[in-house]
């Protein structure tokens, strides 16, 4: 009998189980190294040749050279592992958190400050609100901070 | 005998930590968020106890995916605040109560609560934030900690309902305890907030403040809420409330005793991406002697 995964019907959300976390463990163990200061300044020299020792997957590889979080995710990263990336790169949460919206910085800062994302519409996948599939993108914003 | 006797629950977000390091607090993006923790100061200053037990999440700090406990007991003499990748919090080291923390592991652990024991602990924002949100900016911190950590990052955490089975478990250990101290303790994380994904930024001021309301009066019926009502109305880092359960079951009336005074309660959005809560419940008084 398969497991209960009763979240999988959530709108813009990868819930990180143990499926992704067993997926995932090269990568986010990539990103635990970077709180190495030596490590961070061996990635920053040669990112491809340092992420070349890591056994993951090209497509993990591909989404860190991009800085692309949702793809990163979605190979099985986690968010607070995948935020050492961005601490390498002087990145707030907030400029994280927004780069996966498709909002520019000061687009999602906005939201928050006038109380965020509305839950409305956004519980459940086929409703109607900001985090829908067909409402992508959500703003002017780059989905990556990196070309 | 030692004795528990108030709980404290807030939101652990990273940038209140910086904000106050930085001196960014007056400011009116944050203003509104400190003044709302000024009674709490208050009050821990004309209540401090002898040691808090500090539930919190490790966030990829001390834990890597090398090894993930569900729950995990700090017995050491003290812990260092760490580098979470933008330089250490400029804050105190921990002191810790390597006593009295062996002693609530063995007893929980007998309770048959599987703790994992952590001698050596580097804590993290989870930590030391609600530590500088309710002593503020001192030398040392005024008690010793011990810091308890749970697995929030990856699912299945552990329910709401073993959280508050665990409450009270650590609250018989310390009520097992033959010295005579005064113990907070405290339940950190949340409130509603979405850290990744096209849902980033979620927040649910609805269902926070009903999840206020329910923890304050109805503990028992909260823990029963299952993991994927948190995660889908108060975003996927919004299951960090499972552990405020843990410090609610340590209270009195969840072993059939009184009901905790409200203290003190806040609310506010947004802390960065997140929406903040605070609460203190008090034990009632002791029956005065007939």
């Amino acid at each position: 009998m398969p497991l209960d995964k009763p979240y999988l019907d959530i709108p813009g959300t990868t819930i990180f189980d143990a499926e992704q976390s067993r997926r995932g463990y090269a990568l986010n163990q990539f990103c635990m190294s970077l709180m190495k200061a030596e490590n961070r300044a061996r990635f920053k020299a040669n990112e491809r040749a340092y992420l070349d020792e890591w056994p993951m997957t090209e497509a993990q590889k591909q989404a860190v050279l991009q800085r692309d979080l949702n793809a990163a995710i979605a190979e099985g990263g986690n968010i607070y592992f995948l935020a050492k990336i961005g601490a390498t790169d002087g990145r707030s949460f907030l400029q994280m958190a927004a780069s996966m919206t498709g909002m520019s910085e000061e687009e999602y800062r906005e939201m928050m400050v006038t109380g965020g994302r509305s839950i409305e519409g956004n519980r459940v996948m086929g409703e109607d609100g900001s985090a829908q599939a067909h409402r992508q993108p959500q703003g002017s914003g780059k989905p990556r901070w990196k070309r | 005998m030692a004795r528990i006797t108030a709980s404290v629950y807030t939101s652990h977000v990273p940038l209140i930590g910086v904000a106050m390091d930085l001196g960014k607090t007056e400011e009116p993006y944050w203003k509104p968020l400190f003044a709302g923790y000024e009674p709490s100061r208050r009050w821990f200053a004309a209540h401090a106890p002898d040691v808090i037990f500090l539930v919190y999440n490790d966030h990829a700090t001390a834990f890597s995916m090398d090894m993930i406990p569900t729950f995990a007991i700090g017995t050491g003499a003290e812990f260092q605040p760490a580098d979470e990748g933008w330089g250490p919090r400029p804050v105190p080291r921990v002191v810790g109560h390597p006593e009295l923390a062996s002693h609530i592991a063995q007893s929980v652990i007998q309770d048959d609560f599987d703790l994992t024991i952590a001698n050596k602990l580097e804590v993290d924002h989870g930590l030391t934030v609600p530590l500088s949100l309710i002593c503020g900016q001192p030398r040392a911190w005024p008690c010793p900690v011990i810091p308890f950590l749970v697995n929030v990052l990856q699912y299945p955490v552990p329910s709401g309902r073993r959280c508050f089975q665990l409450g009270k478990a650590i609250r018989k250990a310390v009520e097992r305890y033959d010295k005579p101290l005064n113990i907070q303790i405290w339940g950190t994380g949340g409130m509603s907030h979405q850290l990744q994904g096209p849902r980033a930024g979620l927040i649910n001021r609805e269902w926070d403040n009903r999840f206020l309301d329910r923890l304050i009066d109805h503990p028992a019926a909260l823990a029963q809420v299952p993991h994927v009502e948190y995660v889908r109305e108060a975003g996927s880092e919004g299951i960090e409330l499972v552990m405020w359960l843990i410090a609610r079951g340590a209270m009195a009336d969840a072993a059939g005793g009184p009901k905790p005074r409200l203290v003190h309660r806040h609310y506010h959005v947004p802390a960065s991406n997140t929406a903040v809560g605070h609460l203190v419940l008090e034990e009632p008084l002791e029956d005065p002697p007939s």
